[in-house]
């Protein structure tokens, strides 16, 4: 099948590849960029292990053509680190409330959890689990996640009250 | 605090974040910035991909398999099919339950989505290309989907290769698609005080099919490498060591050519235990191409073929005083194991622990027999986050004691207290053969009453159903009550052991020259968080600080032998390994502490972090001063180092229980449950890490609600699996998941080194009794006896319907 060119930036960083225009968002991310934080569980859309942040959207990367993402700007887990190599908040939050056991849900958790909070600074309980329920869990039950964005929400809250 | 004050005792245990603390854990590092190592993350130079073609019939014969087009695809390196393996001897497999499986389709197919051939190509689109290209022609043939018409005389003969085998891996077989039965107890004593009884109470009692159904599938990458004959083998294995062996056993590959190595695991519940088609075909497709195959389920493969869980159909009578002291049980168990035998329990238990169905009560007489039958689904029988069928036997006596509850018009809580094994009966021997090793069942179950105020709880769900009758609300409040004892930490040798291999486990330490360590077990955790609780274990026991000790499991090169994490044995098993190898580390650091303070090795005591001279604590050397030593300085009679290993073979299981109270708010008209509340009391002995055992809880419940209120593998009468993605198969999201109140009582394993039980299935053993009595009890004044699980909405409907609720 031929390949076709294709351009994006991933966690601030632009790069490129062929890839053929039925290749999986996913598939390129892991297999051609070896950026192998999203991770694949049900390839349906339904489990969200495989979440990125696609043009400031969360978007499920098991359903997204590699074409559809051409000239995108996109942030996986990995780029969720502080420059500095240090745990961003939200991953902090995550390994402070015990919000990860197996760990395999968790780069998808935590960068939906990051676009949640962009669209809603200072969530409920009930808008975070209204926020995050196209992530799915086999671990945790879900309670210390929910703890972990809302602890996170706080700290993010309290830095930008600071810098202001 | 005066600068010259040494620290205390108390202030030093704290600093080593051993036993009882709330430790961070050591895995999230990696795992929150996506720096896990998962076996999907593996990528070896050359690496090929594999992918089954796959039947889609439940009962058929194979008549031909055409593999040319497929061949002939660019990419395509490779088809294998049963005639492919059979000069190997590798067309079928042991399974863990000594029956066999096919590898690959050989001659007839018994399920849908059973492996016909396995395609090999350069990458995972060309072989699901390819895999579309191979063309099967198939003859279809009677279908049995139900185990009871699977043993009438008359059913079609599943299994041919067993054709006139009357004797089977666990007795004598009666019918072509029985498996095996299995008794335990008096029968007749128990029939006689059932004939005699005041109250009787009888129930066929069904815990549907489900799947364990971990975030990440099964799947592996093979790697022969032919210069040095060494076979590596990643996967995603809860038992490594037992994989190599077995792979050794039916490869005939040399057990030291072959390492395996589970990498991060994204979760098992039972379903990485058993040994698959698709590891089998990737060794192979190894050895043939010279290159490394690697091998991922998608999600459909995932529920249709590897694992299932339950399926128990059981029969029960429980008989009583009027007063309601229980006499007798009885149980008869259809078992559906599917189209092969693959459950994964102990040899010398084909039903798993289902004889701790007499629970946490003393009665006196009780009887079990399970017939394992063949079907035409998915083989299996896995124990889904549960001790090989503990929750079976948990939900069968937690729902007769509310039957029996109901026919002696008593409130359940105190049926179950009159008849609770008391604090002063253990070590108790139960009817069925188990030595339960402590409990105090008495002050759990008060606790968990006080907690929820259950008395509270009944007058409202009074007030609710006068409400209700009076037409004012349309929504019944259920109370569930479950009080549950486990059986954990497989096991003994001495009658636990899986194809033979013994139960034990094992850790080895070795304690570096400046005072940190490295700890090897042979366990694997799967998130369970044995880097930070192992670590733990340790530091009590070595008096270094668990941030000082690496734990490393799952690579057989270099991990002592085990039988693996599944079962809630890691604690029960490897934890006490664990504690036994650092005491032998320190009886060594003793003598080498004794002779550097030129004191009798007698005349020094162990205290947290350094052994002191008794009645002189200010002289004292570290166990950091002990551990350069042991290197460092000749000591006479010693040879130099510090490491130590121990192999725990435990004396008996350990008995966690717990008492669990949910409450739920039903719609009638909908079926919607609300869950308005969850208190769970574990016991789990003692605590090594409160907060993963909360952990634990949380997630074991959630499992549990699933099971209990949607989540099930279906099959229609012609064997079509109807559950394959997970928008059939339920799991609950964060928006229908409650917040959990968790509670704790401590009663020590008197036989575990440190005391600990184990604590990760309970939550699902004990939930999914408690969430569907609470089902049960919502509706059990409008005539509501036993209704089949998973409730969910639309069976909660009929049932409303059925009651005549909808008016």
């Amino acid at each position: 099948m031929s390949k076709m060119h294709v351009k994006l930036t991933v966690n601030g960083r632009e790069v490129e590849g062929l890839a053929e225009p039925r290749t999986l968002l996913i598939h390129f991310l892991r297999e051609d960029l070896r950026i192998t934080g999203p991770h694949i569980g049900c390839e349906t859309s339904h489990c969200g292990a495989c979440t990125i942040d696609m043009d400031g959207k969360s978007v499920k990367s098991c359903t997204v053509f590699v074409a559809q993402a051409d000239g995108a700007d996109i942030t996986t887990v990995e780029g969720l680190t502080n420059p500095d190599g240090s745990l961003g908040v939200i991953q902090e939050m995550f390994k402070e409330h015990h919000g990860l056991q197996c760990g395999f849900c968790t780069p998808g958790m935590i960068t939906r959890a990051h676009r949640l909070l962009q669209e809603n600074s200072a969530p409920t309980e009930a808008e975070v689990r209204f926020g995050m329920a196209g992530n799915l869990c086999r671990c945790t039950g879900y309670q210390n996640i929910v703890k972990a964005i809302l602890a996170s929400a706080d700290m993010l809250n309290a830095a930008k009250e600071a810098a202001e | 605090m005066n600068e010259m004050t040494p620290p205390s005792s108390e202030e030093r245990a704290k600093g080593l974040k051993g036993l009882g603390s709330a430790r961070k854990r050591v895995e999230d590092v990696r795992f929150t910035q996506g720096k896990g190592n998962y076996v999907d993350d593996i990528r070896l130079d050359g690496m090929l991909f594999g992918d089954f073609v796959r039947s889609p019939y439940a009962h058929a014969r194979v008549k031909s398999v055409d593999k040319s087009a497929a061949l002939a695809l660019p990419g395509v390196v490779a088809v294998l099919t049963a005639e492919d393996l059979e000069p190997l001897g590798l067309h079928w497999m042991p399974t863990l339950a000594g029956d066999k499986q096919m590898v690959l389709a050989d001659g007839k197919v018994l399920f849908q989505g059973q492996e016909v051939a396995f395609v090999v190509a350069e990458d995972r689109y060309i072989a699901a290309d390819a895999v579309e290209l191979v063309e099967v022609d198939y003859e279809d043939l009677p279908v049995v989907v139900d185990p009871f018409k699977a043993l009438e005389p008359d059913a079609p003969v599943l299994r041919d290769d067993l054709a006139g085998k009357t004797e089977g891996a666990h007795g004598p077989r009666r019918h072509h698609n029985h498996i095996f039965t299995w008794e335990q107890g008096d029968r007749e004593a128990a029939e006689a005080v059932i004939a005699e009884a005041d109250v009787v109470a009888e129930e066929m009692i069904y815990y549907h099919r489900t799947h364990p159904c971990p975030l990440e599938t099964c799947g592996c990458v093979a790697s022969m490498d032919k210069v040095s004959g060494k076979l590596t083998l990643h996967g995603t294995f809860q038992a490594p060591h037992a994989v190599r062996t077995i792979a050794s056993l039916i490869s005939g590959i040399a057990e030291h050519n072959i390492r395996v190595i589970s990498p991060d695991i994204g979760g098992g519940f039972g379903n990485k235990v058993g040994v698959y088609p698709g590891y089998v075909c990737s060794i192979v497709a190894s050895i043939v191409t010279g290159k490394p195959v690697k091998w991922v389920e998608d999600r459909m493969d995932n529920l249709m073929s590897t694992a299932f869980a339950r399926d128990y159909w059981m029969q029960g009578r429980i008989a009583a005083t009027k007063e309601g002291r229980i006499t007798g049980l009885w149980c008869h168990t259809t078992a559906d194991h599917g189209a092969f035998d693959a459950c994964a329990d102990p040899t010398k238990f084909p039903a798993g622990f289902m004889n701790i169905c007499t629970g946490s009560y003393d009665i006196p007489v009780a009887y079990l027999s399970v017939d394992g039958v063949y079907t035409n689904k998915a083989p299996g029988g896995v124990a889904y986050r549960c001790s090989f069928r503990v929750t079976e036997a948990a939900y069968f006596i937690e729902r007769m004691i509310e039957i029996l509850a109901l026919k002696l018009g008593m409130d359940s809580a105190e049926l179950r207290r009159i008849n609770f094994i008391s604090k002063e009966q253990f070590p108790y021997h139960s009817a069925l053969g188990w030595e339960y090793d402590s409990g105090d069942y008495h002050t759990a179950w008060d606790k968990a009453l006080a907690a929820v105020d259950y008395d509270g709880l009944r007058a409202e769900q009074s007030e609710r159903l006068k409400a209700f009758k009076r037409g004012e609300t349309r929504k019944l409040m259920g109370i569930g009550l479950t009080f549950f004892t486990e059986i954990v930490g497989a096991g003994p040798v001495k009658n636990c052991d899986i194809l033979g291999l013994g139960m034990f486990d094992s850790c080895e330490i070795r304690i570096h020259p400046t005072g940190s360590a490295i700890a090897r077990l042979g366990t694997i955790s799967q998130g369970q968080g044995h880097a930070t609780t192992f670590a733990q274990i340790l530091a009590s026991e070595i008096g270094l600080s668990a941030d000082d000790i690496t734990i490393e499991e799952g690579d057989t090169d270099t991990a002592p032998y085990g039988l693996g994490t599944y079962g809630s044995r890691s604690t029960p098993v490897a934890g006490a390994a664990t504690a036994m190898a650092g005491r032998k580390i320190r009886a060594k650091a003793q003598m080498i502490a004794a002779y550097l303070l030129e004191v009798h090795d007698d005349d020094v005591a162990f205290d947290v972090d350094r052994f002191a001279v008794k009645g002189a604590p200010e002289r004292f050397k570290t166990m950091k001063e002990i551990a350069f030593a042991a290197y460092n300085q000749p000591i006479p009679g010693l040879e130099p180092g510090l490491e130590a290993v121990s192999y725990y073979d435990p004396p008996n299981m350990t008995y966690p229980f717990g008492a669990y109270v949910s409450v739920l708010d039903i719609d009638v008209d909908t079926g919607v449950v609300d869950i308005r509340q969850f208190y769970a009391l574990d016991d789990c002995g003692t605590r090594i890490n409160p907060m993963i055992i909360d952990g634990q809880i949380h997630g074991g419940v959630t499992e549990a609600l699933a099971i209990a209120l949607g989540q099930e593998i279906v099959y229609d009468d012609m064997g079509n699996m109807m559950t394959g993605t997970l928008m059939d198969f339920f799991i609950p999201t964060s928006w229908e998941t409650p917040n959990y109140v968790t509670d704790f009582t401590v009663t020590p394993s008197p036989h575990h080194p440190i005391g600990a039980k184990g604590v990760g299935e309970s939550p699902n053993v004990g939930g999914v009794p408690c969430f569907s009595n609470a089902v049960h009890d919502a509706f059990k004044s409008f005539g509501l006896t036993q209704t089949h699980m998973p409730h969910d909405h639309w069976r909660i409907w009929r049932t409303a319907k059925e009651l005549g609720l909808h008016g």
